[in-house]
C-alpha cells in the first residue's frame, strides 16, 4: 500500500505510523480453530426452543386466536400471545425520542405484513415447537393491502399503521424531511439544460451466514443473561428493559461476536420475547431464525425511489437540484425515519450546488419492515446521484470526471443543510483516481485543491 | 421419540452417544458432544458452514444423520491443530487475513483440507472449485483463495 503523506502535509501532525502496517486480528485465532463462541454455541441443560407463529397475510384483522391444541401438543411448555408482553407496543428509536411507538412484539388485533409474529410457542425440542406452532389457529379477516409507496401516499389508500394515522412518518417539518437552500426555481430558469430522471431500488436482504438469534439463561437471582448476535447491544438492552418493564440491571447482555451483520442485526427482534419466555418458564430459551426466516422475516434494506431534477450550464456547473426521495419503511418504523432523514442531508451529493430543494418521505406499506444496511439512507441515493452525474456529462458533451471536478465541494463551502464542508479531500481523491485509472483530465483540474486559497 | 446409540471417532477420540432418531450429525456434534466448530448457517445444505470430514470425504453435517456415522472417522476444524501447533491452513488463514466474521471459516478450512490432502499443489481453479460449496457473505473470497494457495506452498516446502 502506498501512503501519500504529501497531501495536507502542512496540517497533519500525526505520523500515521499504524496505517499501512499489518496487525494480527484479535479474533482470528478463535476463528481458525473453531473456538470463537457465537451465541448459538451456548448450550444449557433443559433449554427450550421458541418458534413463532407468523401471519400468512399482508394485512388482516385478527378475529380470534386459539392456542388450545398447541398447548396440548407433547413437549410444549408455554404459549405466549400479545397479552403476555408487559409493554407490547414499542419502537426502537424511542431511545432517541423518535416516536410514536408503532410496532407490536406479538400482534394484537391486527397484522400489517406477511410474516409478522403473532404467537410464540416454547417446547422441549425444536421439532415439538414447530409442530405445535402449526396447531395454533388464528382467524383472520383479510384487509386490502398496499405495496407501492406512491399508491400508499394517495388519498383513500388502505391505512397501514394506525399508530401513525397516515402512511408516512410525520416529521417536525411535516409529511417529509425538507431541505431548502437558495432559490431552486430561479436556478432552473437560469440553467442551459434541465434533466429530470427517476431511479428506484428493490429491498436487499443482508443474508448473513449466521442467522439472527439469541440464547437466554435465567440466573436464579431474578437476573437474565442474554447471549445475542445483535449489532446493537445497549440499544437492545434498553429496549428490552422497556418492553419487559424490567430494570436494566436485571439484564446481562453478552455479545459482540456476530456471524455477519451488515446492519441486519440492529433491530430489537428476538431478545425481548426470549427473555420474557425465560422469565415465565424459569428455563433457558433459544430463539434462532431459520434460514427461511432470515431471508423472509428479517429487515431488508428499504426499497427506495429517487426523483432528481437538475439544472446544468453548458460549462458544467450544476446550478439547481431538486430531489424527491421515498423510503419504503414497510409496516413499521424501525430505523427508516432516520434513514430517510439522512437522505435529505445527503442528496446534493459531494457537490456544491447553489440552489437545492429536497423532500424525503418515509412511507408505510404492507411490506416487510425495512431497517439498517450499510450506509442506509445514502447508498441508493449515491447510486442515483452518480448515474445522474454521468447523464448530465453526456447531455452537455463533457468528460464525466471533469464534470465532477467542476462541482466538487471544497473546504469552507456551505452545504445545503447548513453544515460547512471540512476536510473534504474530494479533489485530491479524484486526482489520484485519474492517475490510477489512467483517465486523464485537463491540467487545470490536476492543479485544483480542496483548500480555497486565502480561505 | 426412540433414541439410537451411535459411536464414532472424532478427531482421534472415541465418542458414544444416544441420539434421537433423525438427529443430524451437526446437532449431535454441537449439542451432545460439545464440538461447536461446525456451524449451522442454513440447515439445508446450501452454505457449507457445517462442513466436516467423514472417512476422508467432505460432508455437510447438517444433511448427514448421526445414526449413519457408526464406526466413522470424523474430523472437524476443532481437531486440526496438533499439540497446540496450528495446521498450515489455519496459519495461512490467520496470516492472510482470510477471516472476517469467522462464521464460514471452519467449513472453509475443512473444504480446503480435503483439497490439499488429494491435490497438494492445486491451481487457483482447483481452489475455487473446492470452495464453491462454501458461502462467505462478508465476500472475503480472494484472501481465502490466497490462504489456501499459500498453505499448499508452505506444505510443499516442508516436504522438500
Amino acid at each position: 500500500m502506498e501512503l501519500r503523506k504529501d497531501y495536507f502535509a502542512d496540517v497533519r501532525t500525526d505520523g500515521l505510523n499504524e496505517i499501512g502496517q499489518p496487525r494480527p486480528r484479535l479474533d482470528s485465532p478463535g476463528h481458525v480453530t473453531g473456538k470463537t463462541a457465537y451465541f448459538a454455541d451456548r448450550n444449557f441443560p433443559g433449554m427450550l426452543h421458541l418458534k413463532m407463529v407468523r401471519s400468512p397475510h399482508h394485512h388482516a384483522r385478527i378475529r380470534s386466536i386459539d392456542t388450545s391444541e398447541a398447548e396440548k401438543h407433547p413437549g410444549v411448555v408455554k404459549v405466549l400471545t400479545a397479552r403476555d408482553v408487559p409493554h407490547n407496543v414499542y419502537t426502537i428509536l424511542i431511545l432517541i425520542q423518535i416516536g410514536p411507538e408503532d410496532e407490536t412484539v406479538l400482534a394484537d388485533g391486527k397484522v400489517r405484513w406477511k410474516g409478522e409474529a403473532v404467537v410464540a410457542v416454547l417446547a422441549e425440542t425444536e421439532r415439538a415447537a414447530q409442530e405445535a406452532a402449526a396447531k395454533v389457529k388464528v382467524d383472520y379477516e383479510v384487509l386490502p393491502a398496499v405495496f407501492d409507496m406512491e399508491e400508499a401516499l394517495k388519498p383513500g389508500a388502505p391505512l397501514v399503521n394506525e399508530y401513525h394515522g397516515q402512511n408516512y412518518y410525520l416529521y417536525d417539518s411535516g409529511e417529509c424531511r425538507k431541505v431548502r437552500f437558495g432559490d431552486v426555481e430561479a436556478g432552473f430558469a437560469q440553467a442551459d439544460h434541465i434533466l429530470e430522471q427517476s431511479y428506484q431500488s428493490s429491498p436487499i436482504e443482508h443474508a448473513p451466514t449466521e442467522t439472527t438469534g439469541c440464547v437466554v439463561a435465567p440466573e436464579g437471582n431474578d437476573r437474565f443473561t442474554c447471549y445475542t448476535n445483535t449489532q446493537a447491544m445497549f440499544f437492545t438492552l434498553d429496549n428490552a428493559s422497556i418492553i419487559l418493564q424490567m430494570q436494566g440491571s436485571k439484564l446481562h447482555f453478552v455479545g459482540g461476536t456476530v456471524g455477519g451483520g451488515f446492519g441486519g442485526k440492529v433491530d430489537v427482534i428476538v431478545e425481548p420475547i426470549a427473555i420474557l419466555a425465560a422469565k415465565l418458564t424459569g428455563r433457558p430459551v433459544c430463539f434462532i431464525y431459520s434460514r427461511e426466516e432470515e431471508m423472509q422475516i428479517s429487515s431488508p434494506r428499504a426499497a427506495e425511489k429517487v426523483v432528481i431534477k437538475d439544472g446544468v450550464m453548458k460549462d458544467g456547473r450544476i446550478v439547481a437540484r431538486k430531489v424527491t426521495g421515498y423510503t419504503d419503511a414497510g409496516a413499521y418504523s424501525r430505523h427508516s425515519p432516520y434513514g430517510a432523514q439522512k437522505g435529505a442531508a445527503h442528496y446534493p451529493g459531494p457537490y456544491t450546488i447553489p440552489n437545492v430543494w429536497i423532500d424525503t418521505y418515509c412511507v408505510y406499506t404492507n411490506r416487510t419492515p425495512s431497517s439498517a444496511m450499510r450506509g442506509f439512507g445514502v447508498t441508493i441515493g449515491d447510486f442515483a446521484l452518480e448515474v445522474q452525474m454521468d447523464k448530465l456529462a453526456r447531455l452537455i458533451g463533457m468528460d464525466p470526471l471533469e464534470l465532477r471536478f467542476i462541482n466538487a465541494y471544497r473546504d469552507g463551502d456551505m452545504k445545503a443543510h447548513r453544515q460547512p464542508t471540512e476536510g473534504a479531500a474530494l479533489i485530491e481523491c479524484m486526482q489520484e483516481a485519474s492517475r490510477a485509472a489512467n483517465w486523464p483530465v485537463a491540467e487545470k483540474y490536476m492543479a485544483m485543491s480542496s483548500y480555497r486559497k486565502g480561505a | 421419540m426412540a433414541k439410537v446409540p451411535v459411536q464414532f471417532t472424532l478427531n482421534g477420540s472415541e465418542k458414544a452417544e444416544f441420539v434421537e432418531s433423525g438427529t443430524t450429525l451437526l446437532n449431535a456434534l454441537r449439542d451432545k458432544i460439545g464440538d461447536t466448530s461446525p456451524k449451522g448457517g442454513c440447515h439445508q445444505g446450501t452454505c457449507g458452514a457445517c462442513s466436516v470430514i467423514i472417512d476422508g470425504e467432505l460432508r455437510l453435517s447438517c444433511l448427514t444423520l448421526a445414526e449413519t456415522c457408526g464406526g466413522a472417522n470424523i474430523k472437524t476444524t476443532a481437531g486440526l491443530a496438533e499439540g497446540g501447533v496450528l495446521h498450515p491452513l489455519q496459519r495461512a488463514f490467520l496470516d492472510g487475513f482470510a477471516t472476517q466474521c469467522g462464521f464460514c471459516t471452519p467449513g472453509m478450512i475443512m473444504a480446503a483440507k480435503v483439497l490439499l490432502d488429494r491435490t497438494p499443489n492445486p491451481s487457483r481453479e482447483d481452489v475455487v472449485e473446492a470452495l464453491s460449496g462454501n458461502v462467505c457473505r462478508c465476500t472475503g473470497y480472494e484472501p481465502i483463495i490466497q490462504a489456501v494457495l499459500s498453505a499448499a506452498r508452505a506444505n510443499s516446502q516442508n516436504v522438500a
